[in-house]
């Protein structure tokens, strides 16, 4: 006799309630060893291989690729003695502990939920309740609403403010997890006033986002304080910093920006070589690491791009190194730290030191020292996909480039429209310290350095 | 010249200077931090081709059964481990352990032990505890949350298993220490102590203290740890600036860095150490260098944090490997051999598994018992309570 078994999706680490179901490694009618590995899920935590409990021939699975499925569902149904006649379809077997037991396709099962060709439909809102020896349903449950219920009956009235919403205090309090909740307090949005689209009605994090984008979907009033619907950040930290350095940059150095397109598609060739190629392994090598020593490189045949003003002193300071500044977005807003010495990096170093600097400004440690006396900038404004910009100096420094996208476009290549990597550099310059001709030899010099990587051997 | 830049970073050119804390992908790749080789210390017997070497100051004379018993040993508990690993992943188990590449290091120092020496186990040393005479289903009950280890601490000189990092280094100088006062050290039938623990114990305060109180008061303790190069998911690198086995200096007693996948240096070293303790000298340090083959345990993900490459590294090491060649070059066994110590190992997976299967599921006023020595009004009131809720429900099993 074919004796089914079913293994239900156990919780391989501790307390998980799902798993993906990744990779079957059977099929019906393979037949299974002790500890085989059958299947590859993936849970919350980990990648993690099943093996198989029983030996037997593997009947049917009841879980796709890709499908979630809850601890204790069952995944696949085993003949675990398939000596027996051959019968038909896995008829419902005994259940499992879970109490979970195999339906028919379409049948609705004891509990509501209805089975479908890979489990089981949706389950009902209604939590598992064990039911009670005694059922004591009617009259203990009218005992429980008999004594003191104060929320509905007694509900006070509150000097309950127009337009707010039910708030009434000690009453009821919107269902949020903590991060929603400080993400609502930090936004001014009221969770009384939200509807919970979660399980349960919990007030999710996209109902605090929708809140704050629609804020005229609120329960819109006769009387609009539009001092309520707008924040007021006091200036400080980054935000000031940037705001101080933009303005005085902008009034005080006379920009000139020039624009040049370029086809980096050798550059990206050799990047795509250099990847593959051992010492690079591990390494995070980016177009900006190339454009990085693409900047070292000319500045050293334009040294104005690496001089400052000092209108103090009335003297241009020239400098024999360069600190490379990486303008980055962070969540604290832009940062400009520095690779210290960069002309000095090789482009493997260039790309570690680029990678590090990315990762300690996105994580907000990007402490002021760093961003103190740099000499040149680069802004990587191809990052967001943006082509080009016009952008601002930073103060002290006479020259910024921006990095635009790389993209797939139409270039002429020797007569004839071939797809090609193209990118535009953008350079700002200070005109009183660099004059048209050099900016326009850097920025060509930039750009030949990224069209063709070789021309830097004749540096 | 004295930039501390340079002491971490001497190539000024190169990149960006990396420290211990932060090894370039570079270091970690191509040095593995120097954790696949166990440097100029180490002390090895059995190299992981098989070929038995000598060291100057540790020997071992093994006969063929000796040998042929701790390959069976190694084979055995790796299977009681695997299988259990299945267990977890079949849903059997809440939680597993896995030893997988530390079997020397435990059945090496295991079997170094005498039965009147006391021995105190973090959470993964099954293969200490089978050397113990544990049965290997009696720690099946920790993992699948139905007891505590059901062995006898005293009669098997095994105390259970240690869940709170280092907390057992702790308890194992203060055995020690009363082995100590107790008169039991001094000669050839002395006792002595040891203690398991892991890299990522050495990090912990209570292992420090340990240290300080077995030093100060030459208690007969063996503190063996064994470096199975990760602590959950943080190599060894981030936790210490010098190896393992040289902190012991700071504490005034020898370390001795062993490789812990090979059995007969570890038994070797062991044996000398657990020795040198009952006569007086301890304690002493041993670092088993080993490594961590599987995750840190089933609810975690190696492949997160590790690269796959070191693990391929390892697995050239293998520490059951090295004794079968070994074995079969000096002709001590035969295919057959090889074939009943797996016919063993297969009978033992399936008793693992019958018996996992099959445990009860303890009754619910067991989570009442053992609390106190003596009854306890409060808690006896808090036991009635709830089992007069569960016998509510109807079914009865939960």
């Amino acid at each position: 006799m074919p004796q089914y078994k079913q293994f239900p999706l156990p919780d391989t680490a501790e307390g998980l309630t799902e798993a993906d179901i990744l990779t079957w490694h059977v099929k019906p009618g393979d037949t299974v060893k002790v500890n085989q590995i059958i299947v590859e899920i993936e849970t919350a935590k980990a990648a993690v291989e099943l093996p198989c409990p029983w030996a037997g021939v593997v009947t049917e699975l009841l879980a796709e690729p890709g499908q979630t499925v809850e601890v204790g569902v069952p995944i696949i149904t085993i003949d675990t003695d398939p000596g027996g006649a051959a019968a038909p379809a896995p008829a419902p077997v005994a259940a499992e502990a879970n109490g979970t037991s195999s339906g028919k396709i379409g049948e609705e099962m004891p509990g509501g939920r209805i089975a479908t060709l890979v489990g089981y439909g949706p389950k009902s809102g209604t939590a598992k309740r064990r039911a009670r020896k005694d059922t004591p349903a009617a009259a203990p449950a009218a005992a429980v609403a008999a004594p003191p219920a104060p929320a509905p009956v007694v509900a006070p009235p509150a000097p309950v403010v127009v337009a707010a919403p039910v708030q009434t205090p000690g009453g009821y309090v919107p269902l949020a997890k903590p991060p929603v909740r400080k993400l609502a307090k930090d936004l001014g949005v009221d969770l009384h006033a939200l509807t919970g689209s979660g399980p349960n009605g919990v007030i999710t994090r996209e109902d605090v986002e929708t809140a704050v984008a629609a804020p005229a979907a609120a329960p819109a009033q006769s009387v609009v304080d539009n001092g309520s619907r707008e924040r007021r950040v006091p200036i400080k930290g980054v935000r000031k910093a940037t705001a101080q350095a933009m303005v005085d940059s902008a009034f005080t150095a006379p920009h000139v920006t020039e624009f040049l397109t370029v086809d980096v598609t050798p550059m990206m060739e050799l990047r795509a070589r250099l990847k593959n190629a051992p010492e690079f392994r591990g390494v995070k090598l980016t177009p900006l690491a190339f454009c990085a020593k693409a900047i070292i490189l000319a500045a050293r045949r334009t040294p104005d791009v690496n001089a400052t003003w000092d209108a103090a002193a009335n003297e241009i300071v020239y400098k024999d190194y360069v600190h490379l500044g990486i303008a980055a977005a962070t969540p604290r807003g832009l940062v400009v730290p520095k690779v210290r010495d960069a002309d000095r990096m090789s482009l493997k170093g260039l790309a570690i030191a680029l990678d590090e600097l990315a990762t300690v400004a996105r994580e907000g440690k990007t402490s002021p020292a760093d961003m103190m006396n740099g000499t040149i900038t680069i802004t990587n404004v191809g990052v967001f996909g943006v082509d080009t910009g016009t952008p601002i100096l930073n103060p002290g420094e006479s020259a910024i480039l921006a990095l635009g996208a790389i993209r797939d476009m139409p270039w002429v290549v020797d007569g004839e429209i071939k797809i090609r990597k193209i990118c535009q550099l953008a350079l700002s310059f200070d005109h009183r310290v660099v004059d048209g001709q050099q900016g326009s030899q850097f920025l060509a010099d930039v750009g030949a350095l990224l069209a063709e990587p070789g021309i830097a051997m004749t540096y | 010249m004295s930039s501390p830049e340079q002491w971490t970073h001497p190539e000024p050119d190169a990149a960006p200077a990396a420290t211990a804390a932060k090894p370039t992908a570079e270091q970690v790749i191509a040095g593995l931090r120097a954790t696949d080789e166990g440097g100029a210390d180490l002390v090895q017997l059995l190299t992981p081709e098989g070929e038995r070497v000598t060291h100057p100051d540790f020997d071992i004379d093994i006969s063929a059964e000796e040998l042929r018993g701790l390959y069976r040993d190694m084979v055995l508990i790796r299977r009681v481990d695997r299988e259990a690993n299945a267990l977890q992943r079949k849903g059997q188990l809440g939680i597993w352990v896995p030893l997988l590449g530390q079997e020397a290091a435990q059945i090496g120092s295991g079997r170094a032990m005498r039965p009147t020496d006391m021995a105190f186990p973090s959470y993964r040393e099954h293969g200490i505890a089978w050397t113990r005479g544990i049965n290997p289903t009696e720690l099946l009950g920790i993992f699948r949350g139905t007891d505590q280890g059901t062995w006898d601490p005293v009669e098997k000189r095994f105390h259970p298993y240690t869940i709170v990092i280092g907390n057992q280094v702790l308890n194992a100088a203060g055995y020690a220490m009363g082995q100590k006062f107790d008169g039991k050290v001094g000669d050839d039938d002395g006792e002595a102590t040891m203690c398991f623990f892991g890299d990522g114990a050495t990090s912990q305060g209570d292992v420090h203290e340990g240290f300080v109180w077995a030093a100060v008061y030459d208690a007969p303790l063996v503190f063996f740890c064994q470096n199975n190069q990760w602590a959950i998911s943080e190599p060894t690198e981030r936790q210490s600036r010098l190896p393992l086995y040289q902190r012991a200096r700071g504490y005034g007693f020898p370390g001795i860095r062993v490789d812990g996948n090979d059995v007969l240096a570890t038994l070797a070293v062991t044996r000398w150490a657990l020795d040198e303790c009952r006569h007086g000298n301890g304690p002493i340090l041993i670092e088993a260098f080993t490594y961590r083959m599987d995750a840190h345990t089933t609810s975690d993900d190696p492949t997160r944090y590790r690269l796959s490459d070191e693990l391929e590294m390892w697995k050239l090491k293998d520490p059951i490997e090295r004794v079968k060649v070994y074995l079969v070059k000096q002709q001590w066994a035969d295919s057959e051999f090889f074939e009943s110590v797996e016919a063993d190992a297969d009978k033992l997976g399936e008793e693992l598994r019958e018996f996992c299967t099959n445990m009860p599921d303890p009754p619910a006023e067991r989570i009442f018992s053992n609390v106190y020595a003596e009854g306890n009004p409060n808690l006896e009131a808090q036991r009635d309570e709830f089992l007069g809720y569960v016998s509510g429900f109807a079914g009865g099993e939960h």
